[in-house]
């Protein structure tokens, strides 16, 4: 009767609560919490593969208050199996990441409640795909969006942490009205549709189920599918973190704990991208706007997001703006999907959905490692300012080993993950370039070119991201001292490492484990989307060689160093300096300095300020530099907009004056108000 | 003669051969500026030299500058297996591998920026920079540019894109103008004038020499022949957007390497008639190419 899928997350609550109940002893409920995490999240992501292998598809319905449509649906598909993938594999190595991270604090603070927190956050991850009942979906979506900002304020001590925890509250709040709207009319549209199209005297389900929604898709929905679609994308866009609704990302992320970063910018973010398809699923046949809409979205939030990263020097800011970014690619991806069901075209569809699915995955991964890195790193130094760092690969080279992978994968560089979803899209670019029709030539040029630039500024972001932090000397005496962290730190990263690398050389099999999903997406017979692929599987197979062949040959050639070195003198030496005597670490690049030519390049859109005490005498006793380069978004568009309607509602507050008795009065009068209009 | 030995004949000869292109820049550049200029094949004698040398390493530096030179070389090795050269595929074909080709070379750059950074210098940092800087707007032209040509050629694999009639085709404006934005990205990337200046002796105003300065011995022989790879790798590919096919292999080999001899006269002839440019204007010539190949790109949608 109770679905297996439903075990996971139950479990994950249970060890929630003893972790609470265990906390007087700040240790045990510690210990508690992170191993039980672990274990639940493991049993989930085992349950899910099997699921996966076997094709052992579940839908269970349990009655409750049908009064409001609600019921207590579940269901396990291809694409809930996908996404429930990243959500158990990430939640079990943030857990152990958190269990060495939050150690320290263990004893000032108990962390029962930190890791109640973090489990009902994975819990309801889970619950959001899993459900398949729009008031159940809302319960879980909230609670998702509630437990994770319970984590991000994490440290509420600190003024810039509560700052950025009402930051992200009202984001999600607001993303949140638009889903209640949407679902609203696609319960009105699909009780309208769906009895003409059901046999009769079959079991209806609640109003809000989603089997009404995707009964309804031919009939009741088509006039307002377009409508439906928009407030999705803004909806769940707001918690994927699309240009512009992104302004929670740069501020939520830096001021969680790192476990919590990484599990939020891995998968949270993604059950956006879960909303907008599964939303998809709903709508029938796409209409072409949508997947110009999303291919715009994209290339926009791609572009926007890596040219402000490129602008930080704060390293989880950095990496709060990839993920921007990423879910840029992602549309880009679905976008081409969409445009490739739209105008018919299988063969883009399938690739452009296989690469934004498959980046889902890897983002997830090579976000997490690098979330997780900069978490160590700042463990080790106590500075998030890249600026501060440096040299660090030479102490923590275990950490540093990883994140140049996480760096390499993000940047899209061949054989890792990032390089195979983003060949994919590529592909269905340029299928849908080489193709007769000019609407899908034109999309394919554009997410090529955006897809182009978005890698060559990552490249160079990671690049800064890597090189400031963990090579060259030490900017500051933090960084000096760093010291390689615990083992619980490192072996999340280098596990995480190992995946990326695993899912690179791996990809023609991620393929064909992708393709069912994708041939849902695509709206094919299954098994057509694994024909559909084979190209691109062989093609994947030679990047596999390509990349045996340069491990082979760097091999070789390192070998023959090692061959023609003997015997010869190799000498240690300080770093050629050009002559001059006394070189100090502060003379090297920095962060912003590597970037500037880049961020002046796009100076009218990133607007960095600047303050400095110039050098003024000969004998300069002082100077100064700081650079800031706040979100455009927020400071230009947001800010305004909240002021004036803080501006206009404070006009209502004579209402709120603190007098209880007057308060009960209102609560009366709206009560015999609602009791008239529905008697009348 | 099977496919595939033609195909390892053609790599073969590439490797080899890829070290004579810089000399014939260079020998073109000393007989327009009235000197006898460096023997044909000093690219050789440096690397050899290079090879039985002594090295020295900074102490700032990690297995990331050592890993460096020998991954890079490697990377710009296979490049060139995925690069066809005459109608025959290459020895890694297969659709999209145009993308595998823009990524390897990419790797290489993301290796050679890091082991820059790796040595903390503030010159190799200065270079690390401005590589970083002027990759990233070369990127979007060179995939554009061979966008524009894969919807010619109703194909993604480089043997089918560079199988095209060259410019003798119906299209003639769109292949020259994908050429140009290829050419753009060859000056750019392989650091030649008018982008980067390869015989500068100031480090300030160097790009990729800046880079390498404290790449020595054996590690300085594997950057200096990856980037003769490199030359010849992007060299070879506005060759074969140009050149006719005959349909022979040994005529088509003798094509694409009477093409590289252009190539290299171009490069050096380009050198000795236009100064450098000024470091903030190179961008917009950058900016120029990705233009070039948009506009290609818009042609090759007039079918």
């Amino acid at each position: 009767m109770i679905p297996l899928s439903l075990l996971p997350p139950a479990l994950l609550l249970v060890v929630g609560f003893c972790a609470v109940l265990a906390g007087r002893r700040g240790a045990l409920s510690h210990a508690l919490g992170a191993a039980g995490a672990t274990g639940a999240s493991l049993i989930g992501l085992g349950i899910t593969i099997a699921a996966l292998r076997n094709a052992r598809w579940e839908t269970v319905s349990l009655p409750w208050n049908t009064s409001i449509g609600a019921s207590f649906s579940i269901g396990f598909d291809p694409l809930s199996g996908f996404f429930l993938l990243p959500i158990y594999g990430l939640s079990a190595v943030c857990a152990v990441f958190g269990f060495g991270s939050l150690r320290h604090g263990s004893r000032e603070r108990s962390l029962g409640s930190s890791w109640l927190f973090f489990c009902v956050l994975a819990a309801s991850m889970a619950l959001v795909v899993l459900a398949r009942n729009a008031v159940l979906f809302l319960v879980a979506w909230e609670i998702m969006s509630l437990s994770s900002w319970l984590l991000v304020a994490h440290e509420h001590e600190r003024e810039e942490v509560r700052q950025a925890g009402i930051t992200y509250l009202v984001a999600t709040q607001i993303g949140t009205a638009f889903l209640l709207v949407m679902f609203l009319i696609l319960g009105a549209a699909g009780s309208a549709g769906a009895p003409a199209a059901s046999p009769a005297g079959q079991e209806q389900g609640a109003v809000l189920d989603f089997a009404r929604f995707a009964a309804g898709s031919g009939t009741g929905i088509g006039a307002v599918s377009g409508i439906v679609f928009v407030l999705s994308l803004v909806g769940f866009g707001t918690k994927a973190g699309i240009v512009p609704l992104h302004v929670w990302l740069p501020e939520a992320h830096p001021a969680a704990p790192s476990h919590v970063s990484a599990l939020m910018s891995g998968v949270m973010i993604k059950t956006g991208i879960y909303g907008i398809l599964r939303v998809l699923t709903f709508l029938g046949a796409p209409v072409a706007w949508w997947g110009w809409t999303l291919v715009a979205v994209g290339a926009v939030s791609g572009i926007v997001g890596v040219l402000f990263a490129l602008a930080q020097h704060d390293i989880k800011r950095l990496l709060a703006y990839h993920s921007v970014e990423n879910i840029g690619i992602i549309c880009l991806g679905l976008g081409v999907g969409l445009l490739g069901v739209s105008y018919n075209a299988p063969v883009v569809a399938v690739l452009g959905f296989a690469g934004g699915l498959l980046h889902v995955l890897n983002h997830a991964i090579f976000k997490g490692l690098l979330f997780l890195g900069a978490g160590a790193a700042t463990h080790a130094t106590g500075t998030r300012e890249m600026d501060r760092l440096g040299g660090l690969l030479r102490r923590m080279p275990l950490t540093g080993l990883g994140f140049l992978v996480g760096a390499a994968a993000i940047s899209g560089l061949p054989p890792l993950n990032g390089f195979v979803s983003e060949l994919l899209i590529f592909l269905g670019a340029f299928h849908g370039f080489a193709l007769p029709g000019i609407p899908l030539a034109v999309s394919g040029a554009v997410v090529i070119g955006a897809l182009a630039l978005i890698g060559g500024l990552a490249a160079a972001c990671f690049t800064k991201a890597f090189g400031i932090t963990f090579l060259g000397e030490p900017r500051a005496p933090e960084a000096a001292k760093a010291v390689e962290a615990g083992v619980s730190l490192v072996a999340p990263v280098l596990f995480l490492a190992a995946a990326c690398a695993a899912i690179g050389l791996a990809g023609p099999y991620a393929l064909s484990l992708i393709a069912p999903v994708v041939g849902v997406l695509a709206g094919l017979e299954p098994g057509a989307a694994a024909g559909l692929v084979g190209p691109a599987r062989a093609g994947l197979q030679s990047v596999v060689l390509a990349a045996v062949w340069v491990a082979a040959l760097s091999g070789a050639m390192a070998l023959v160093r090692v061959l023609l070195q003997r015997g010869r003198a190799v000498i240690q030496s300080g770093t050629w300096d050009c002559g001059y005597v006394k070189p100090d670490a502060r003379m090297q690049y920095t962060s912003s300095s590597f970037a500037q030519p880049l961020t002046g390049m796009f100076g009218t859109l990133l607007r960095t300020t600047r303050r400095w005490r110039p050098i003024e005498e000969p004998f300069p006793k002082e100077a100064s530099f700081a650079s800031e380069t706040p979100d455009l978004f927020a400071q230009r568009f947001f800010r305004p907009v909240f002021k004036g309607a803080g501006a206009a509602l404070s006009r209502m507050a004579w209402l709120q004056h603190g007098r209880l008795q007057l308060y009960v009065l209102y609560l009366a009068a709206a009560l015999l108000a609602v009791l008239v209009w529905r008697l009348s | 003669m099977g496919t595939a030995g033609i195909s390892v004949l053609q790599l073969a000869l590439s490797l080899v051969l890829a070290p004579l292109v810089p000399g014939i820049a260079n020998r073109v550049k000393a007989v327009v500026a009235g000197r006898r200029g460096q023997p044909l094949l000093q690219a050789y004698h440096d690397i050899a030299k290079l090879l039985l040398k002594g090295s020295v390493y900074s102490r700032t530096t990690t297995w990331v500058f050592r890993a460096g030179p020998a991954l890079g070389c490697a990377a710009a090795m296979v490049a060139l297996a995925v690069l066809p050269w005459g109608a025959d595929a290459s020895l890694l074909s297969f659709e999209g591998d145009l993308i595998l080709f823009a990524g390897l070379f990419g790797l290489m750059r993301f290796l050679t920026i890091l082991s820059a950074l790796d040595t903390g210098s503030a010159f190799e940092g200065m270079g690390a920079s401005r590589e970083a800087w002027f990759s990233a707007l070369a990127e979007p032209a060179l995939l554009l540019a061979l966008a524009s040509l894969a919807g010619k050629a109703q194909s993604l694999s480089l043997a089918a894109v560079l199988a095209g009639p060259g410019i003798g085709g119906g299209r003639g404006a769109a292949v020259l103008l994908a050429a140009g934005a290829v050419f753009i990205v060859f000056l750019s990337e392989n650091a030649r004038i008018p982008v980067d200046d390869p015989a500068t002796h100031l480090e300030l105003t160097m790009i990729h020499e800046v880079m390498v300065l404290d790449h020595s011995g054996v590690d300085l022989a594997y950057i200096q022949y990856g980037s003769t790879l490199k030359l010849w790798a992007l060299g070879g590919l506005i060759v074969g957007i140009l050149r006719p096919r005959t349909g022979q292999w040994m005529a088509d080999c003798a094509i694409g390497l009477g093409g590289m001899l252009c190539v290299g006269i171009a490069t050096g002839a380009l050198e000795s008639f236009i100064a450098r440019l000024r470091l903030a204007r190179v961008p917009q010539l950058l900016v120029a190419g990705g233009a070039m190949a948009a506009l290609a790109l818009a042609l090759s949608l007039v079918r």
